[in-house]
């Protein structure tokens, strides 16, 4: 196949960015989308041209590094896949594709397609875990059951590989599926019951301090999510927000 | 220079009660006068930041993501051992602590395999305590599966995404630390070298990935957890970051390195599709549990399946070899991963390769599928002769056990694994050797510690699956912490180490050198083009099966790569800013370095074992010889150049279990 691509080129924060185009033949429809920009990084390379940088590692789906914005959606077309899982038989020969980073006020860009996202690292900071020694002295995994659907349910909330296409996809930039899946793989737990209160009120100002926007529930954000994470865990926030904020 | 190994005396059952009974402690009050840095957030590195954090110690942690949440342990995926016999099938710590050491092909440490298997019901306890939400049956209970090369169910798992789960829990328990100040996170930050003070270690260099910053970092005791390097084949399962650089720059700096030539090739992974494969995708082993693993009996089949003309599913049962249940009856599809990966290449080198390349073979449901729709179609009263329906209710089965690899499988080659048999080919997985540590995790450098898959310890020649998670979080929550305070008790009055020193100096004069040294070589070609060269003679003559010309030769290529890269490499950019090709070009020098002690590793042992296949060394059937005048850890020093490392040998004994020959049949 043959591509023109337009890629979001920045030097660094500080200076302004633009979309430049570049035309790249002979792409296969069985390479990942990333592959695609490593064989356009190679001809850059070869011509004494700097890469395009982009975040990624595993390439498998489960890190959340990759993290392109892909003809305006987040990890671009398919459906339930990050951009390391996106292969380019999603494509068509003489396709343009425009490149872009993920954007949102609080994940500022350090270079071309990179963001910084370190804003959802504070956000679990805040709260995002249960307070237990790691002493070797906690009592047997067995001692309390959990309802297999509880754990099913708290399984799927715990997927979340923090990748921001949540907020690259919302329009008011809301981090709300992100912190929400972390409350809601909590809430569901008898571990995490006790920290509850404090958790959800001190995330969710971490969430509003960071820059974050508010949900407004258009639920573009759940669409885009390449792990499935469901709407309800932002419903189960708001009723554990709501009556911490009773208590509080 | 000896090794000690610093096993303590007494019992197997008693060793690890009775040092910890013995080891020094520090005072809480004088844990806050003692910096750790831990360089790697990974499931290693994570817990051991975390747990140190907790003791007291002020901790700095290091990885180059943008978070610890990214380390390259998110993406383990089948599970982690743990000795707790709640299937009441007849598990103990012993039998863990039996199989692994005989899946290692005896040739891993007694004691510490022992303490291993000793921790490993406290693994399960912690995470479970942190919110790990493994998988449970419908009682509450957790649930075990099965993994290969043993015959309980002491597994345990969150689908297949064990390793996120377990990361997630000890990135949580390290954001507490953070949030309480007691580790500070340096995030995309790379360590380019270890600074030994007195011959202590006592700091590290390290690199601001997006300013290009270079930073000088100090504390009393460092440790490493900064994972293995399989990416040295290039082409592995491993994340892209994945390096071998922090462990490297140790060994130039006098920690031995061991067993350099150990490497696990996983046998489920996605076959190579074409030149542009960045890297390998692994399915779980646990896929195993129910997938039968064969490639057509007659040649002519075998060729019609790669041109397309049949399909896998047109081929009848008489017709299929299930080689795995026909030449190990015992554990069948479920032998260890070195048998299960040199018997698929036996296969496709024989020509019944099943891909277009000839590298693949399959692994098919299509039973499993029957199994299980019958069994539920019993379960809910509905007639188990009807096809459609038992079928339906056997994906059904399939897909709530292994749903998200098979969705990987399908997004990746495109094709729909409930309907025609996976092609699965082994891979470059996970590097057993790494740095030699003593039974207290410390490294030959006092002061320098190594945790993870970074060092060599627990596994031996091969690894059996769910236990690299295992080995990890071990090492990290339970053990490292522990033997850590001994060494530290003799710091409390040391202060602050400076870091305005000559060997701080020297340390960052070398690094800023050699990254000037890149940055203004102006040569050819890209950082990747030697990469992959490297990756290709690694695979071709260091990889599943090799020989003593084939490695003669590997250590002549390898050699003059490397001439040719530092002659001829191209770095664009500069360096004071993110730049990833130059980020890569460090580590792909390191590669270069390490391939070439990793030929000579595998050149020196004469023998197959684990999984290392020497093929002058075989039994008559084709299964590997392991010979006793090797039962030693093979120890490098560095000396100024790969070629001229010296050997170092730790004779390993085994006083508590028969050495015997390792038979799956
Ligand atoms: C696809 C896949 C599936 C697997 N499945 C299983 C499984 O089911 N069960 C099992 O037991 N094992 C499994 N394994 C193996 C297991 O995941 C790894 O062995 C283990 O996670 C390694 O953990 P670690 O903490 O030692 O290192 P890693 O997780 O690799 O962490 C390395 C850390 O070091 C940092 N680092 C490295 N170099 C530097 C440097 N120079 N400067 C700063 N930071 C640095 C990185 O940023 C990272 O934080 C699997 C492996 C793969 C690839
Ligand atoms: S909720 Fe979904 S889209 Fe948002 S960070 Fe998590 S995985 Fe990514
Ligand atoms: S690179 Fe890890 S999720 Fe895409």
């Amino acid at each position: 196949m043959k591509l023109l691509l337009k890629i979001w080129r920045q030097p660094n924060a500080a200076t302004k960015g633009k979309l430049i185009g570049y035309t790249l033949s002979d792409v296969s429809p069985d390479m990942s989308f990333l592959e695609m920009l490593d064989v356009l990084n190679q001809q850059l390379i070869d011509k004494n041209e700097e890469p395009v940088v982009f975040d990624h590692d595993c390439r498998e789906g489960i890190c959340g590094a990759c993290s392109l914005q892909i003809n305006g959606r987040p990890h671009g077309p398919d459906f339930g896949v990050t951009t390391c899982q996106l292969h380019m038989r999603k494509f068509k020969d003489g396709d343009t594709i425009v490149i872009e980073p993920f954007r949102a006020k609080a994940f500022p860009v350090i270079k071309d397609l990179i963001v910084d996202r370190s804003a959802f690292d504070r956000i679990q900071q805040a709260g995002g875990y249960i307070s237990v020694n790691t002493s070797g002295n906690t009592q047997d995994a067995n001692a309390i059951p959990v309802n297999k659907h509880d754990a099913d349910d708290a399984f799927d909330a715990a997927t979340c590989i923090g990748c921001g296409a949540c907020v690259a996809a919302c329009k008011n930039a809301s981090a709300m599926l992100f912190t929400s899946a972390k409350v809601s793989q909590f809430a569901l737990l008898p571990q995490g019951k006790i920290e509850a209160t404090r958790r959800v009120l001190n995330m969710v100002q971490q969430m509003d301090d960071e820059g974050f926007g508010n949900c407004t529930n258009t639920g573009a954000c759940e669409v885009e999510c390449p792990k499935g994470i469901s709407l309800e865990n932002i419903a189960r926030m708001n009723r554990e927000y709501l009556s911490a904020s009773v208590e509080g | 220079m000896a090794l000690d190994s610093k096993i303590p005396a007494g019992p197997l059952e008693d060793k690890w009660t009775n040092h910890k009974n013995k080891i020094n402690l520090v005072n809480p009050a004088n844990k806050r006068l003692i910096d750790v840095i831990v360089v790697g957030t990974g499931l290693a590195g994570g817990s051991a930041a975390a747990t140190l954090a907790e003791l007291g110690y002020n901790v700095k942690a290091f990885c180059f993501q943008d978070s610890p949440r990214r380390a390259h342990s998110i993406a383990a995926q089948g599970g982690i051992n743990a000795a707790k016999n709640y299937q009441g099938d007849g598990d103990s710590v012993y039998r863990l602590f039996y199989d692994t050491v005989k899946g290692g092909d005896y040739r891993s440490r007694e004691a510490n395999v022992y303490r291993l298997a000793e921790v490993s019901a406290n693994i399960i306890d912690q995470c479970v305590a942190q919110g790990v939400p493994f998988a449970r049956d419908y009682g509450g209970l957790l649930d075990n599966r099965s993994f290969g090369g043993v015959l309980v169910s002491r597994t345990f798992y969150a689908k297949g995404q064990t390793g996120q789960q377990l990361l997630l829990g000890c990135y949580s328990a390290m954001n507490r630390q953070i949030a309480r100040g007691k580790i500070t996170m340096y995030n995309r930050h790379e360590m380019l070298d270890v600074v030994i003070v007195d011959g202590k270690a006592r700091g590290i260099i390290a690199r601001d990935l997006v300013t290009g910053k270079i930073e000088r970092h100090s504390a009393h005791a460092v440790v490493l957890g900064t994972g293995g390097y399989g990416n040295v084949f290039y082409l592995s399962t491993n994340a892209m970051g994945s390096n071998v650089t922090a462990a490297w720059k140790a060994h130039k700096r006098g920690a031995f390195f061991a067993n350099p030539c150990y490497t696990q090739i996983h046998p489920t992974c996605i076959p190579v599709s074409g030149d542009h494969q960045s890297k390998l995708t692994l399915m779980s082993e646990s896929l195993r549990n129910d997938g039968r693993i064969w490639v057509p009996k007659n040649m002519d089949d075998a060729e019609a399946v790669r041109k397309g003309k049949l399909k896998p599913t047109d081929i009848p049962e008489e017709n299929r070899d299930y080689y795995l249940e026909r030449r190990y009856p015992a554990f069948g599809n479920l032998v260890p991963r070195d048998v299960a990966s040199r018997a698929a290449k036996e296969r496709c080198d024989a020509g019944y390769g099943v891909n277009a390349t000839g590298e693949a073979v399959f692994l098919d449901f299509a039973a499993a599928i029957q199994r299980y729709g019958k069994e539920q179609a019993h379960i809910k009263g509905l007639d188990e002769n009807d096809r459609s329906l038992v079928t339906k209710l056997g994906k059904d089965v399939i897909k709530a056990k292994y749903g998200n690899l098979f969705q990987m499988y399908e997004k990746i080659v495109d094709q729909n694994p409930y309907e025609t048999p996976m092609m699965i080919y082994p891979a470059v997985h996970y590097t057993m050797g790494g740095l030699w540590v003593d039974y207290n995790l410390m490294t030959n450098v006092k002061g320098l510690y190594c945790i993870g898959e970074a060092n060599f310890s627990d596994h031996g020649a091969n690894r059996l699956g769910a236990s690299a998670l295992m080995q990890g979080l071990a090492d990290g929550y339970f053990v490292l912490p522990y033997t850590i305070g001994d060494y530290l008790s003799n710091d409390i009055r040391t202060g602050k180490i400076p870091t305005d020193n000559p060997e701080f100096d020297a340390a960052e004069k070398q690094v800023t050198d050699l990254l000037e040294k890149l940055i203004n070589n102006k040569g050819k070609n890209s950082v990747d083009h030697y990469h992959k060269k490297l990756g290709k003679i690694m695979w071709d003559k260091v990889g599943m099966a090799r020989n003593a010309e084939g490695l003669k030769e590997a250590i002549k290529e390898i050699k003059a790569l490397r001439e040719e890269f530092w002659n001829d490499v191209y770095i664009p950019g500069g360096e004071n800013e993110y730049n990833e090709e130059l980020a890569k070009a460090t580590r792909v020098a390191d590669f270069l370095e390490l391939g070439e002690l990793f030929a000579k590793d595998a050149l020196h042992r004469e023998e197959s074992c684990g999984g290392h296949f020497r093929e002058e060394y075989q039994t008559p059937e084709g299964e590997a010889l392991r010979r006793p005048e090797f039962q030693y850890v093979a120890a490098w020093e560095y000396t100024g150049d790969p070629s001229e490392e010296i050997l170092h040998k730790e004779d390993l004994e085994y006083k508590n279990i028969e050495v015997k020959e390792r038979s799956y049949k």
